[in-house]
């Protein structure tokens, strides 16, 4: 397959290699280096899938990541292929603008890095470069980050020369001595995305992907750096925008930049006979190239009536007609451009005279530069504009950082060296290094540019903009000039407010090419003097598009967040637990014996443990060590009861508010020593209970002599529960009097096991059985289930999990925090008046007197019976007091459900629920209606549905 | 079987595991001592003086004294770092320089389990998960943090110049931990 539209030499490609890929399912050919889309104009291809909402055709427009049209699926789906780099088998599909996610699993490696840096220089053309050997020479730690496979930006595609030699041998040495000094890394491929506060940046380098689908197996495709750097310096260039005139999508209306690139860094020809349209320098050197490249330039259209003289005889030497103060005013062609017509414009920018029209297959299209100021304004810094340039440029500075060259708005390439050697030598220097900007080579080349005779909307030959649905504002979103007038004539009239009714900027692209044209658009429907008057809209990372599986990383699957386990996990497992996920930990649920399901086991569990001796590992309640002289008054001032007076060796169960006497977390609190008390936390509150003890320790109470140590993973903690339970203690301690009179229910003892391992005994009770709490250094935790296993096997000890236990605690209205409360309930509201101290302060005591704490009608924790006894009402189901509340809205609430089980020991199932002076109707019926439709009835009960006299627990 | 035969690490089955550059290996039952005191008083002199080393006073350092470290924390917080089976005997010197002082000595060597990263690869894999600046001329060895590596916290010790770092890590996180470590390594390119 030959590449008609190849030029014989020159490029920046291999061809020694050539690689086949499709496209569409088309068999083509290009040569390492080419893009996607250099290699398809190559080709002779030009057009690309159609517009999205009116199937317009359209064709590749630009060569970098501002394409609107070129959309492709190749592995993952909208990408441009402009930056699409080609290898050998890519198969690419165009797409409509819009992409189908890939059902099979992405199983290529993308990672995450760290950096730190003192200087980040963004941009890697002739500005990035000098800025980055200035800093690099000084010492300091420089990154360098650039989009393209390899360094020069602009110069790659045109002719410059640097130092008397050609540009390219200068970038080769600057890259050359960069990647011989320490503390330097270049970063090609990759994308600076995002700008966040404190100079952190969002950095997506692409590793292996333009190697081919089968990149080596343990090299990753992509990498996301998050890079802090000390200074940062921007030479992000600039991108060339549209014009607005009718038929201004048609393929083969392109970027004139893009059409010398494509020329001169990938030597090719995209037509055959060009018109060129511009209102500014640059695209002269377009017209020209073509010209010497020998294409018919047919005219070179400038919007000014006067432009540079040199420029246009330049031109005229090359044989093309300039045709000054015109514009292109439409196009026609079957698909593809066939000719242009062109228009003398008046200085109003109305057209005036005879419209000519001549033929091409190519309209290169200047209209004007913007700088790439989305980093800049991602770090806050804030834009003017510029009138003489006729852009948005970066004013005062945000962060520490500057803008340079191009992506400033300075055009000669003398210009980017200088200012880009000055901002790498400030950036080094304010960076804390002893740097100097190292003298500028003297330059051949993109000289200062005259000024632009900017054209935001080039009129149609007739009609209103109301009507003018052929001029493309952002092609990509098929919104026009009619559509802007649209949004005008509907009121609006900021930027913000008229893009997201037009939707302009908000397509693939985010408008990186259409985004300065909509201003200029804007403005003049609007009437306003300059688009300064309208403004931007917010620039928001990230500035290209990423993969959610870059964004990933290595945090899928198994890695996808922590999984915490206890030291005894491993039984578990091995032994066929169930497990629940518990905020981060895996807790055992319940092990089925073969042909078990949830409900048969939780009903044999709770058997045992009421009817024998039952065990659980309860090593994630947290634990902390709360230390010093004045930890018990500490304490009093935390929970709701007294612990100062607590006698040494016994435990206390408190309850701890928030300030506003809502209840936040409980536990059972041992007194080791004097000045020693082990508090323990519910499982979830672990964290959050010690980060509040250190806020009133830290900020309230810094006179108070108390140290608080996390010690939730020292212990591994083992409950055995039940009637036998004792027995089994016993045996497993034996120089232990476990006696009822020696060992009381809520004290705590040190003992020494039968296999020699120590353990703090806590003789507590989450059950209502009698049940001891086995606690040893966590190290211990496996081999101490399994002698309590051990002891307790002639008993028939069964293990038992979370849902066990949940039952268990139900049935003596034992609430658990977060799933009978939610925030919004008093210690009073679950019937635990006996815990609020009367004659002492503690946190949230104030609260208990507001009005709406205080009054008698909110919701008590009570017990629930349903009427029929195998009816298992659903957790969180709605209570109304009547019957007949159904017939209409509003239907008046009076509590619900928070816990619902079946109860071995009753032989039914029962529920707590929270319900509207729920004490007052102890015996009464509520009605809990049902999504399918049933109203299930039952009887409000006291919420101690099993022993209330604690006989069992403290016998 | 003694009583030590029963203690069983959160990663006992972690084979030493060498990757391209790097080194993965469980240390387990490090002695642990967290020590709160008020720094610059006389307990601090009297500890520095039973343990042989003064307590840092620099925030995220380290100082040694034979078989131990001692980790700055916070300005109130140590933690002492010590061989397994040190617990009791570090623990009893320290006591002796506490008595009527407003100070907490608590033993939480089998809080967490460490983790040693060594090898010229080794930052590289840190810094896949870990925000801290870990170059030579931000970290060091004698420095240490308390920080995340991956979504995990732990408090991080660098030895030496290797480089060799101790990821001190709480004992339910241990696994995940050792599974990010080791995928990590799996990167061919840590080097360079």
């Amino acid at each position: 397959m030959t590449q008609p539209h190849r030029l014989a030499d020159g490029g920046r490609l291999d061809r020694s290699t050539p690689v086949r890929f499709t496209f569409d399912g088309t068999e083509y050919t290009g040569y390492p280096g080419d893009t996607l889309a250099s290699a398809l104009l190559a080709n002779g291809v030009i057009e690309v899938a159609p517009s999205l909402y009116r199937r317009r055709p359209r064709g590749i427009a630009t060569a970098g990541v501002d394409e609107p049209h070129a959309l492709v699926q190749v592995a993952e789906p909208m990408l441009a292929a402009t930056t699409v780099e080609l290898h050998d088998g890519l198969s690419a599909t165009s797409l409509p603008g819009l992409g189908r996610l890939d059902q099979a699993s992405d199983e290529a490696v993308h990672d995450k890095m760290y950096g730190h840096a003192d200087v980040v220089v963004i941009g890697g053309g002739p500005a990035g470069l000098a800025a980055a050997l200035a800093a690099a020479r000084s010492g300091a730690r420089t990154v360098l980050v650039d989009d393209q496979p390899e360094l020069g930006g602009a110069l790659l595609s045109g002719h410059e020369e640097i130092g008397g030699r050609p540009a390219l041998e200068w970038v080769e040495a600057v890259r050359a001595e960069l990647s011989d000094t320490a503390e330097v890394r270049i970063l090609t491929r990759s994308t600076a995305i995002g700008y966040h506060d404190q100079n952190y940046l969002l950095i997506a380098e692409r590793r292996t992907g333009h190697l081919g689908p089968q990149p080596l197996p343990a090299a990753g495709r992509g990498r996301l750096w998050h890079v802090r750097a000390r200074q940062v310096v921007l030479a992000t260039g600039a991108h060339e925008h549209p014009m607005v005139f009718a038929g201004n999508d048609r393929p083969g209306v392109m970027s004139a930049a893009a059409v010398r690139s494509y020329l001169n860094r990938y030597a090719v020809l995209p037509g055959r006979r060009a018109v060129v349209l511009t209102t500014n320098d640059h695209a002269y050197g377009t017209a020209l190239d073509l010209a010497a490249a020998g294409v018919e330039v047919a005219a070179l259209v400038d919007t000014r009536p006067q432009p540079p003289v040199a420029l246009a005889e330049a031109a005229r030497r090359a044989g093309i007609e300039v045709l000054a103060g015109s514009a292109v005013v439409g196009t026609s062609g079957d698909t593809r451009i066939a000719s242009a017509r062109i228009a003398e414009l008046a200085p109003d920018d109305t057209l005036r005279g005879p419209v000519r029209e001549l033929g091409c297959d190519l309209l290169a299209v200047s209209g004007g530069w913007s700088p790439a100021v989305h980093l800049w304004s991602q770090s806050r810094g804030s834009l003017r504009f510029d009138e003489a340039l006729a852009a948005f440029v970066p004013a005062q500075a945000a962060q520490q950082v500057r803008a340079v060259g191009a992506a400033r708005g300075t055009y000669d390439l003398a210009g980017c060296l200088r200012e880009g050697s000055a901002a790498g030598a400030e950036a080094a220097t304010l960076a804390g290094f002893e740097a100097a900007a190292p003298p500028v080579p003297p330059s051949v080349g993109d000289p200062r540019p005259a000024l632009p005779r900017p054209v935001w909307l080039v009129p149609a030959e007739e009609g209103e903009p109301a009507t003018w649905r052929d001029h493309f504002v952002d092609s990509q979103r098929d919104a026009t000039v009619a559509d802007v007038h649209r949004a005008i004539r509907a009121g609006m009239r900021s930027i913000e407010h008229i893009k997201r009714y037009t939707t302009i900027g908000t397509a693939h692209d985010q408008g990186k090419a259409a985004g300065p044209t909509a201003i200029g658009v804007i403005s003049r429907l609007l009437g306003a003097s300059s688009p300064a008057e309208v403004g931007t809209t917010t620039f928001r990372g990230p500035y290209t598009p990423v993969s959610f599986a870059l964004l990933a990383g290595r945090e899928r699957g198994g890695l996808f967040d922590p999984v915490r386990t206890t030291s005894i996990h491993p039984w578990h497992a091995e032994h066929g637990a169930v497990f629940e996920n518990v905020g981060q930990w895996k807790r055992p649920r319940y092990y089925p014996r073969p042909g078990e399901d949830m409900d048969a086991a939780v009903l044999r569990e709770c058997r045992a443990a009421r009817g024998a001796v039952a065990a659980m590992d309860v090593s994630t309640l947290g634990k902390i060590d709360v230390i010093g002289a004045d930890a018990g008054a500490f304490l009093d001032r935390v929970y709701t009861n007294g612990f100062a007076g607590l006698a040494v060796g016994s435990a206390r169960y408190g309850i701890m508010c928030r300030p506003d006497g809502m209840v936040f977390d409980d536990g059972v609190t041992v007194r080791l020593a004097d000045d020693h008390y082990y508090l323990t936390t519910t499982t979830g509150n672990a964290a959050a209970v010690l980060d509040w003890l250190e806020e009133w320790l830290q900020t309230e109470w810094p006179e108070l002599r108390v140290h608080c140590t996390s010690v939730t993973e020292q212990w591994a903690t083992v409950a055995v529960v039940g009637p036998e339970s004792r027995a089994v203690l016993a045996d497993l301690a034996p120089d232990l009097d476990v006696s009822k009179e020696a060992f009381p229910f809520m004290t705590a003892r040190q003992a020494t096991l039968s296999n020699g391992i120590p353990a703090r005994i806590c003789r507590i009770s989450f059950s209502g059985e009698l049940a001891y709490e086995i606690n040893v250094p966590s190290w211990y935790g496996l081999a101490v289930w399994e002698a309590v296993l051990a002891a307790g096997e002639g008993h028939g000890i069964t293990p038992y999990g979370t849902e066990t236990m949940h039952v268990l605690r139900a049935e003596k209205g034992y609430p658990i925090v977060g799933q009978d409360t939610d925030g919004t309930v008093t210690p009073q509201d679950l019937g635990m008046e006996w815990i609020v101290a009367k004659h002492k302060q503690f946190i949230g005591k104030r609260s208990f007197r507001r009005a709406d704490t205080a009054r008698a009608d909110r919701r008590r924790l009570v017990g629930l019976l349903p009427l029929d006894r195998a009816e298992l009402l659903p957790e969180g189901a709605q209570l109304i007091a009547d019957e007949t509340a159904l017939t209409g809205p509003p239907v008046r609430m009076i509590g619900h459900v928070t816990s619902s089980y079946r109860s071995a020991a009753l032989g039914r199932t029962f529920a707590l629920a929270l319900v509207e002076r729920g004490r007052d109707r102890i015996g009464e019926k509520v009605y809990a209606p049902l999504p399918d439709g049933r109203l299930v009835a039952a009887t409000v009960t006291e919420p101690v549905l099993l022993d209330p006299k604690g006989a069992r627990r403290d016998g | 079987m003694t009583v030590d035969g029963l203690r069983r690490s959160p990663l006992g089955d972690l084979p030493e595991t060498l990757g391209h550059g790097v080194r993965l290996r469980e240390i387990p039952f490090l002695t642990q001592l967290n020590l709160r005191l008020a720094p610059g008083g006389g307990a601090a002199a009297r500890v520095a003086e039973v343990l042989g080393a003064a307590l840092p006073t620099e925030p995220n350092t380290v100082t040694d004294s034979g078989d131990l470290r001692l980790l700055w924390l916070g300005p109130d917080e140590w933690l002492i770092v010590g061989p397994d089976g040190a617990a009791p005997d570090t623990e009893g010197r320290i006591r002796t320089a506490l008595p009527g002082e407003h100070a907490c000595l608590v033993d939480v060597s089998a809080n967490r389990t460490t983790l040693e990263l060594s090898g010229p690869g080794a930052r590289t894999v840190l810094e896949k998960g870990c925000a801290l600046d870990l170059h030579p001329r931000a970290f060091t060895p004698g420095r240490c943090a308390q920080t995340l590596v991956s979504k995990v916290n732990v408090v991080l010790d660098q030895l030496d110049a290797e480089p060799r770092y101790r990821l001190l890590v709480r004992g339910s996180f241990a696994r995940y931990l050792a599974d990010w470590l080791l995928d990590a390594m799996s990167d061919t390119a840590l080097i360079g």
